[in-house]
């Protein structure tokens, strides 16, 4: 192993880390809003990486400008999710907790039913785009360009979510509702309507996240899953709800899966991620941002 | 002790022996073999489903990484049989004892975690034992382990002629695990689960020892899931690390209990005998042309459930509504 190697894997990880922080970053804002988790997230994903796929497949649309109509798909979904199920979900009168768990739960399966039962259970995938399959070499070291786009979308989306939420009208109610959401109802500023939006725009990025993913990873119905388990661990390791700890968290993750492949068969490479979730809630019980 | 409280009990368990026996005789009128696998698998459910309400219903401790103790059962049972020629009845106990012990000293980090934190760490600790699993050669690793079959024999628990046999042993596992649930229910623990599941600092307070409680939880309910993974070892006489400890268990294991009713005595049994043939049959009949259905159907019926509900469907038995609210009205207004 030389340093070469090692620095190789580094610049990939911290690619991989930025989309994975992009990808966790719409559960930590939902759950910042309204201290629910959404257990279908891995499922929001899934289906934007088979629009951006049927984008492609029928229109020829490059993923890259597919990009913003998926996230716009996505916002519209996020919304009529939270207005249908999740409203309910909140208001439950018994088992409050778990009725939020298994409402998301039930709409994951649900979503993965309806997407082998319409999409088949095969594997698809974007055979020519704009930025597939090629790399660059930045002083020696090469990275593959989805990846390498796909961070710098990554970190827009984070400059532009911080923006949004100091220095817009609707990122302050977003942040008053967190902090206390039956004073903002005292003020006329409609709870429902801001969990709404809340749930849009967590879904929009990931669908952002999604399209970018579908140029270089396969689409099939259970993509979702193994994506979802890091996005949790991304968002927990950053501290539920911390936006900035899902960005920090998703660096975290790509910087130790990288690592964990230079050391481990590649069948165990998600073990490292799992196992320094483990370390860390066991050391600080409410995640590495997390306020204790 | 409240009178009708004591009514309740020996109601429940006189209507447990009634059910038990009539569940008893069903044999003797069906003798289609797929449905008696059906049959089999929903008791097999229902006792998983009882011993995982312990932990996640009674004490709130929510775990969707049981399937890692329904593994360890499965694997004690394989391994010893195979390699060392250890009969399956001491591998059942053996596997039981390890994951109760595993399930503690998993607990002892694990418990001081909140809420989220400690179901994703649930979910993450049964995804690295099975990733160890994949890779570990002397298990078998990502190919798993064939039991060879000797003859049909109770010595060795296997029948390949019947299964009625496996049908009455997933029959005494549904009621050891109901008996036991019953039995703690009115015991110093069931009281202190459900005092840490409401409210753990108002316990603390109140001098509860909310740790050992959640730890005594989580080895009984450990305990009985593994025997029920050695029991399903030897049913289906092949195992593998996905097919003993994928995420698919874990879930199987809380649908029952979620959609009968958490944290009640009946509300696992009602929900297996629900959702478990319902999975079959709907698998079978139209799981073969659409693909897919199952889980249509599946996530549907968890979503339906959960938000008209959510104290599941058990509370459509109970006459009486809550009469918890109306005391404490009335001591107010007097």
């Amino acid at each position: 192993m030389t340093a070469e190697t090692i620095i190789q894997s580094l610049a990939s990880g911290l690619l991989m880390g930025l989309l994975y922080g992009l990808i966790a970053v719409g559960l930590a804002l939902i759950f910042g809003l309204m201290d629910v988790v959404n257990f279908a997230h891995g499922e929001f994903l899934m289906i934007a990486m088979y629009a951006t796929f049927f984008l492609f497949a029928y229109f020829a649309l490059d993923p890259l400008l597919s990009a913003p109509i998926v996230a716009a798909g996505l916002f519209v979904f996020g919304a009529v999710v939270y207005l249908l199920i999740v409203r309910f979900a909140v208001r439950a009168k018994a088992n409050t907790g778990m009725v939020q768990i298994f409402s998301t739960f039930g709409l994951a399966v649900l979503m993965r039913g309806v997407a082998q039962y319409f999409f088949t259970p095969d594997y698809r995938s974007i055979p020519h785009s704009y930025l597939g399959g090629k790399t660059i070499s930045i002083a020696g070291i090469y990275l593959p360009q989805p990846q390498l786009v796909g961070a710098l979308i990554a970190i827009a989306a984070f400059a532009g979510l911080y923006f949004f939420i100091h220095r817009t009208d609707f990122g302050r109610a977003l942040e008053a509702t967190r902090e206390d959401a039956g004073a903002v109802a005292l003020v006329g500023i409609d709870k429902n309507k801001v969990f709404a939006l809340g749930w849009g725009l967590g879904a929009a990025l990931v669908g952002l996240a999604g399209a970018v993913m579908a140029i270089f990873f396969y689409v099939f119905p259970d993509v979702g899953a193994s994506f979802a388990t890091i996005a949790y661990v991304t968002v927990a390791l950053g501290g539920f709800g911390s936006v900035f700890g899902a960005f920090a968290g998703g660096i975290v993750v790509g910087l130790v899966e990288a690592m964990t492949t230079l050391i481990l068969p590649p069948s165990l490479k998600t073990v490292g991620i799992y196992g320094v979730y483990l370390l860390v809630v066991f050391v600080r019980p409410r995640g590495l941002f997390g306020s204790i | 002790m409240d009178k009708a409280f004591i009514q309740r009990r020996r109601r429940d368990l006189i209507l447990a022996a009634f059910l038990a026996a009539i569940a008893a005789a069903v044999p003797f009128f069906v003798k289609d073999v797929y449905v008696q696998n059906i049959m089999v698998l929903t008791l097999m459910y229902a006792a998983l489903s009882q011993s995982w309400n312990i932990l996640s219903g009674y004490c709130g401790q929510i775990s969707l990484g049981h399937a890692l103790y329904f593994g360890l059962g499965a694997y004690t049972t394989a391994i010893l049989f195979t390699k060392f020629g250890v009969l399956p009845w001491f591998g059942m106990l053996a596997g039981g004892l390890i994951s109760a012990v595993i399930a503690m000293a998993l607990g002892y980090p694990c418990f001081r975690l909140g809420g989220h934190y400690f179901v994703i760490a649930t979910i993450v600790i049964a995804e690295i034992t099975l990733l160890l699993f994949q890779n570990w050669d002397f298990a078998g690793a990502a190919l798993g382990i064939d039991i060879p079959v000797r003859r049909d024999s109770w010595l060795t628990f296997q029948f390949t002629r019947s299964k009625l046999p496996y049908f009455y042993f997933a029959l005494a596992l549904a009621c050891v695990a109901w008996f036991v649930t019953w039995w703690l229910e009115d015991s110093k623990w069931g009281y202190w689960w459900r005092a840490v599941k409401d409210n753990p600092l108002a316990a603390e307070s109140l001098g509860v020892d909310v740790f050992n409680s959640k730890m005594g939880a989580a080895a009984v309910s450990a305990f009985l899931v593994a025997i029920g993974g050695s029991f399903y070892a030897q049913f289906v006489s092949y195992i593998d690390p996905e097919s003993v400890m994928g995420f698919q268990f874990s879930l199987l294991m809380a649908l029952p209990a979620v959609l009968g009713g958490i944290g009640t005595l009946w509300g696992p049994m009602l929900g297996a005998v629900i959702l478990i043939p319902l999975t079959e049959l709907t698998r079978s009949y139209i799981g073969g042309s659409g693909r897919g259905v199952d889980l249509i159907v599946y996530g549907g019926l968890i979503i339906a459930i959960s938000l008209a509900r959510p104290q599941g469907l058990v509370s459509l038995f109970s006459r009486k509504p809550k009469p918890a609210a109306q005391p404490a009205r009335e001591a107010v207004a007097s």
